[in-house]
């Protein structure tokens, strides 16, 4: 139960793109066509649960016992950079074929907010473990669902008549607008 | 180029969040009023000043494979002093930014620049360039707070003006973040090709 309540707060009640504002740079960038942001949550998803299972690591068995936290900025981005260096050398040797789906994504994910975000939201909220992974899985599909549909919607409206000065980026920042609005409705749901 | 349009340009011409688009969670996160918006642009542009000055200073000892995280290493550095010195001295503020002081990391402005033009120019345009692009940063962020604040609870710098009425709460929530940006981008866009 608690897990489930966890999961439905990090997808759609305080959904991490359109109530946390985290991540937002993707979520405008790549999100031109469903295809490439499939791609891009599948990234997401898989280096966002692994930041945060080595991140909340660090912090529990180095920084917290060495009263060191005040380093956590630090230890944290150079740890998720390492990481994703590190998936994408192994991604290209043992799985070539899902290299080649997320591997463009990958060095964009290092300054993903999301996932430095999350990592120190877990911290901030005393999950353990168990909660830590849960909630980091929970909000890659947020994330992943905000940007989906967000990239239908998208793919949509470079068919319509926008006008001149709302073409491009002011009319997609509407768009979101509506959809955050819809998210909303989620509010007060646990 | 000389040292004023060096300066300028963050304003208006390469403005980072207007026309650059970059650094788009904080800009949307903490613009729920103005002096939160103007706070976080300016520990954004001191953080810019700052890592601009010390990566322009070491920039021919750093080998050029491992150039992204060693700037990325002095960015978290400064982050880390930038979050010490608000948790002391401005404990409110400190508060109301939250998880967005440590997240100036990941502002791809900050990286942007220190790849950009850190790396490449001297000590003195490095900094003005840090200087002008944060203070652009800021203004965009206070013309964003001060709108989301007049609409919103109907008050500027906390000071309110239109009696008891409490505003349209849309402009503080979520959504309220990407229409009032969207409008503002789309009023710049037309006066910019008009």
């Amino acid at each position: 139960m608690e897990y489930f309540v966890i999961v439905i707060s990090a997808i759609f009640v305080s959904n991490i793109v359109l109530a946390q504002f985290l991540g937002v740079c993707p979520f405008l960038g790549v999100s031109n066509k469903i295809s490439t942001s499939v791609g891009m949550t599948g990234a997401v998803i898989f280096v966002m649960t692994l930041a945060t299972i080595v991140t909340y690591l660090i912090n529990d068995l180095i920084l917290v016992p060495f009263n060191i936290t005040y380093l956590k900025t630090i230890s944290y981005i150079l740890v998720i950079a390492a990481l994703v260096q590190m998936v994408e050398i192994i991604l290209k040797q043992v799985s070539p074929s899902l290299y080649q789906a997320l591997g463009v994504f990958l060095p964009l994910i290092t300054t993903n907010c999301a996932v430095l975000g999350v990592a120190l939201l877990v911290i901030q909220k005393d999950f353990n473990l168990m909660e830590s992974t849960v909630y980091a899985i929970a909000n890659g599909i947020g994330f992943g669902l905000a940007l989906v549909i967000f990239a239908g919607l998208r793919e949509h409206l470079d068919m319509m008549n926008v006008p001149k000065g709302m073409k491009g980026m002011p009319v997609a920042l509407v768009t979101a607008a509506i959809l955050a609005m819809a998210f909303m409705g989620f509010t007060g749901m646990v | 180029m000389n040292n004023w349009s060096n300066f300028t340009k963050g304003f208006i011409k390469e403005n980072p969040v207007f026309v650059l688009l970059l650094g788009m969670c904080p800009t949307l996160g903490t613009t729920t009023s103005a002096i939160n918006g103007l706070g976080m642009g300016l520990a954004t542009a001191f953080v810019l000043v700052m890592s601009n000055l010390v990566i322009s200073l070491v920039k021919n000892l750093i080998p050029d494979k491992v150039r992204i995280p060693a700037f990325i290493v002095i960015i978290a550095s400064v982050v880390t002093v930038v979050d010490l010195l608000l948790a002391g001295f401005l404990p409110a503020l400190h508060e109301q930014l939250g998880l967005f002081i440590p997240l100036i990391v990941v502002n791809c402005i900050v990286l942007g620049r220190a790849e950009a033009f850190a790396s490449k120019n001297s000590v003195l345009s490095s900094i003005i360039d840090g200087l002008g692009m944060g203070l652009g940063f800021s203004f965009a962020l206070l013309i964003l707070g001060a709108t989301r604040e007049i609409l919103g609870s109907g008050a500027i710098f906390g000071y309110k003006f239109i009696g008891d009425n409490d505003g349209m709460l849309f402009f503080v929530l979520a959504p309220g973040a990407f229409l009032a940006l969207g409008y503002i981008i789309a009023i710049i866009n037309s006066l910019r090709k008009a």
